[in-house]
């Protein structure tokens, strides 16, 4: 092999397929039946359980451990995908250390929490590896519902609706669906084609139709669907990155980590994928932490995560940060681009060092600069254009508790609508929810 | 370090460590093992008469329950007395013992119920030099069906017929094990110690079926779709024994005779509690079955560290020590009042207590904002259910009311004398006598 981590530029093939291989298997592999049912009598079955309260989907956890622990992992998935139809990505990619098990009682105790993620993710792996649907369609209602955006958010109202017999029909921009689970998280969490195979055995219900390559306001207009349907479900996510506004942003190889990760993502064989040997990755999201391990994983010597404020700030979790540490990855806090140099592609990025003062973060006058042949920007994501009529609170979309925006028969949710975090779960919820209020609003009807 | 050396009928080992009769000890390559590992005595797998060996099936012979992690719990069992021939066994138990001669071997007998049967087998028994035999009236499968074992021992009339024959062609100690399947064992004991007993041991296992298969519709164990009742032991049968154990210890016409306490002994801390409880020493079988003879050693150290830190010197000295502690109902003090108190500091919220008590028991915890629980005096009647389902050890504790102090439950005084169910107002013969 010709090519390694030291070699120069943006290359692919810095390690051998099966290198590769190793380092993008699985994050947390499946638990065995035994495991799991170990990892389940762990369980202390809590009255009013915690960490119900702190999934954003309020999925009964106890019960379905103890469902687990009963040999009954088929009715465990049941009771999870009753409020959350991803639960099997949500296994995936949740960052339960901030969710439900950092409110496990057993992380108070000993800070060892119960391990409701692999648990989640071996009752839904359970069910669903049989590859039957455990739901059924309601007599059909004859009405007709545009829901725009195939991820986690358009998936899950559209699974709700279907159930309700409504007809679904999913406009989704991209090539596959899925939207972030397929294109927008990090390859080892999420193998074997995962979120693909989850959106077929999700659309095994019935009722659902997605039309693919379909971008609302390109291919089609808010008012089209508005008068073709019933309803209209808008969960289109933050498809716009933020972009740096330094000297040199526009070299080559400054590119959005969203993109690098998407690549990664699709590509079939890792060894196509290129990767600089000097890599800086600009942020302090999961977007960032993603695209800097990867990046690590594909055989880049240096990685460099740089974010403006303190490592405390980060909205990567503490776990998230100490995966990236552990990958090899370095995390360097208190810096903010100030410019990129290269003559075509960047060579090097230099950053100002900041401090915290009481009227916000400001420069020191301090720099440093890092050898960079390949920057990747993870400086946030904003809504792609705005529907029309349609009104944006803080860059999203406004909607009530029920997921209405201030048109009439247009609901939002996910990532693109204002309230809850940026995260699958948080979407999954938000669609769940606003599929009840539209079932509830054309039943009146 | 304690002196773990154990006197038991005059039969000294060197520590209070035996293994039951039972598979581990059926022939000498595994007694010698034992041995090896450190085991006081063992006590032989039970011989029968001379004639065509024993038969087994050739299927699953034990049954189980598990814990979390396939811990096991409790074991069932559908095997036979030895199925080697009888010259074998008497053979191997003559030179075992001359060559651990500071071990005990007794030797588990059961032959049918003829006094020529039981005189001709203790000749051969006698001529190996064993320290002493065990008259195995406790089995419960098989071998009580043809009227031997627990067919025996729940019939006190034979158990003191058998125990005189023995008594009267032996010379040695002679041990009656007993059957737990018997409504009151108390009446086993005696008949044992009238026909001249040196000593009882119990509990033989108890009648069980561990599971039935819901797909076969088979009990397990399964022999071709086919399952009987197996004899229970380990971990779970422990507080059956030792009740067991205690009564006997505390029967007036029993109190002092000599028991060898058996049933689920695990730990060092199970045989300190069996011997506290009345007994000379302990017979362990589920827990080699389980770990292997190694365990011998946790169960040595263990005691000695214990005997150390209170300060007995020998296992003499605290037998029998709990057995005065152990009563009837009626003699428990009705003046002595505790409640609940639910440590805030160690507390992890799980709510186990509050569902415990509010859903089963007395609406004596409050949950109150932010996951507090905290007790209702009020309500509490001590009853300890939320001490057992908390998963913090220590976290609640039962905390007696001060003599003086006001019940709020009952808004009565907490008095210092002792009453009893037997002077209770409440007690229909009291006020009768009244």
């Amino acid at each position: 092999m010709a090519e390694s981590p030291r070699t120069p530029g943006v290359i692919a093939g810095r390690l051998d397929a099966e290198s590769l291989q190793s380092n993008f298997a699985d994050l947390h592999g499946p638990l065995d039946s035994h495991e799991a049912r170990v990892a389940a009598d762990r369980c202390y079955f809590c009255h009013d359980a915690p960490c119900i309260t702190a999934c954003p989907t309020t999925i009964d956890i106890p019960l379905f451990i103890r469902q687990i622990a009963t040999d009954t992992p088929k009715a465990a998935a049941k009771t999870i995908f009753d409020q959350n139809i991803l639960g099997g990505m949500c296994a995936r990619v949740c960052p339960t250390e901030t969710l439900c098990e950092e409110a496990c009682v057993r992380e108070a105790a000993e800070g060892k929490p119960v391990e409701i993620g692999r648990l989640q993710r071996f009752a839904t792996d359970t069910l669903m590896s049989e590859g039957t649907q455990p739901y059924t369609r309601a007599a059909s209602t004859g009405k007709k519902i545009a829901v725009v955006g195939a991820g986690p958010a358009g998936l899950s109202c559209a699974h709700r609706l279907a159930m309700f017999g409504h007809d679904v029909t999913i406009f989704d921009a991209k090539e596959k669906p899925g939207g972030l689970n397929e294109y927008g998280i990090a390859a080892y969490k999420s193998v074997d084609n995962f979120a693909n195979n989850e959106v077929t055995w999700l659309l095994s219900i019935g009722g659902i139709e997605i039309k693919q390559g379909q971008a609302l306001g390109q291919d089609f207009s808010l008012s089209d669907i508005q008068n073709q349907y019933d309803a209209v479900f808008l969960g289109v996510g933050l498809d716009g990155t933020n972009k740096l506004s330094v000297d040199g942003a526009s070299l080559n190889h400054v590119t959005d980590a969203v993109e690098f990760i998407a690549d990664v993502r699709q590509s079939k064989d890792y060894t196509d994928v290129a990767v600089g040997r000097n890599v800086v990755v600009i942020g302090g999201g999961m977007t960032a932490i993603d695209a800097a391990v990867q990046a690590k994983l594909l055989g880049a010597e240096n990685v460099t995560i740089a974010y403006r404020r303190g490592q405390e700030n980060m909205n990567a979790s503490r776990w998230e940060q100490d995966l990236a540490t552990a990958k090899g990855c370095q995390i360097l806090p208190h810096l903010q681009p100030s410019s990129i140099e290269g003559n075509d592609s960047t060579s090097s990025i230099t950053f100002e060092y900041t401090v915290t003062t009481p009227d916000g973060l400001k420069g020191s006058g301090e720099t440093v600069t890092l050898t960079a042949d390949q920057i990747l920007m993870a400086v946030g994501q904003t809504l792609e254009g705005q529907p029309d009529g349609i009104v944006l609170t803080g860059g999203k979309i406004q909607v009530d508790s029920n997921g209405r925006t201030n048109i009439d028969g247009i609901w939002a949710g996910g990532d693109c609508a204002t309230g809850g975090d940026d995260l699958t779960v948080t979407a999954v919820a938000e669609g769940r929810d606003t599929a009840e209020d539209i079932h509830k609003q054309l039943s009146v009807n | 370090m304690a002196d773990l050396t154990t006197d038991f009928l005059g039969i000294r080992t060197p520590n209070p460590f035996w293994l039951a009769s039972a598979p581990p000890t059926d022939k000498e390559y595994n007694v010698r093992r034992a041995f090896e590992a450190g085991w006081g005595g063992v006590v032989w797998k039970t011989l029968g008469s001379e004639g065509p060996p024993i038969v087994n099936v050739n299927g699953a012979r034990y049954g189980a329950i598990w814990g979390a992690d396939r811990r096991l719990l409790g074991l069932n069992n559908i095997e036979l007395i030895t199925d080697r021939p009888l010259e074998d066994n008497l053979g191997e138990i003559r030179h075992l013992k001359k060559e651990y001669p500071d071990r005990a071997i007794i030797v588990s007998l059961m032959v049918p119920c003829e006094e020529q049967a039981w005189k001709d087998i203790l000749t051969r028994v006698d001529e190996t030099g064993a320290d002493g035999i065990e008259l195995n009236f406790g089995c419960p499968h098989g071998m009580a069906e043809r009227g031997m074992g627990s067919a025996v021992g729940q019939v006190p009339e034979y158990i003191e017929m058998v125990t005189r024959w023995c008594k009267e062609n032996y010379n040695k100690p002679v041990i009656v094990k007993l059957t737990p399947n018997i409504t009151d064992i108390r009446f086993a004991a005696r008949a044992a110690k009238a026909g001249g007993a040196d000593a009882v041991s119990l509990i033989n296992t108890i009648n069980s079926i561990t599971s039935v298969n819901l797909d076969t519709m088979s009990p397990e164990p399964s022999i071709d779709g086919k399952g009987t009742h197996g004899g229970y032991c380990g971990p779970a049968v422990k507080p059956i024994a030792m009740h067991m154990v205690a009564e006997i210890a505390r029967d007036a016409e029993t109190s002092g005779f000599p028991i060898s306490a058996i049933g689920g002994v695990t730990t060092w801390r199970d045989a300190a509690e069996f011997m506290v409880t009345g007994a000379g020493n302990v017979q362990v079988c589920t827990a080699a079955m389980t770990y292997g003879f190694k365990i011998v050693e946790e169960m040595i150290s263990g005691l000695s560290d214990w005997m150390d830190s209170k300060g007995y010197q020998n296992t003499s000295e605290f037998m029998g020590q709990a057995v005065p502690n152990v009563t009837d109902w009626q003699y428990l003090n009705l003046n002595y009042v505790a409640k609940a108190k639910i440590d805030q500091d160690s507390c992890i919220k799980c709510g186990r207590c509050f569902a415990a008590c509010e859903d089963t028991s007395h609406q004596a915890i409050w949950m109150k904002e932010g996951r507090v629980f905290e007790v209702n005096d009020a309500e509490c009647v001590a009853c300890n259910l939320c001490v057992n389902v908390c998963p913090v050890e220590d976290c609640i504790t039962m905390e007696p009311m001060a003599v003086g102090e006001t019940d709020p439950r009952t808004g009565k005084e907490v008095v210092a004398e002792y009453g009893n169910w037997t002077t209770h107002p409440n007690n229909p013969s009291v006020s009768e006598k009244a």
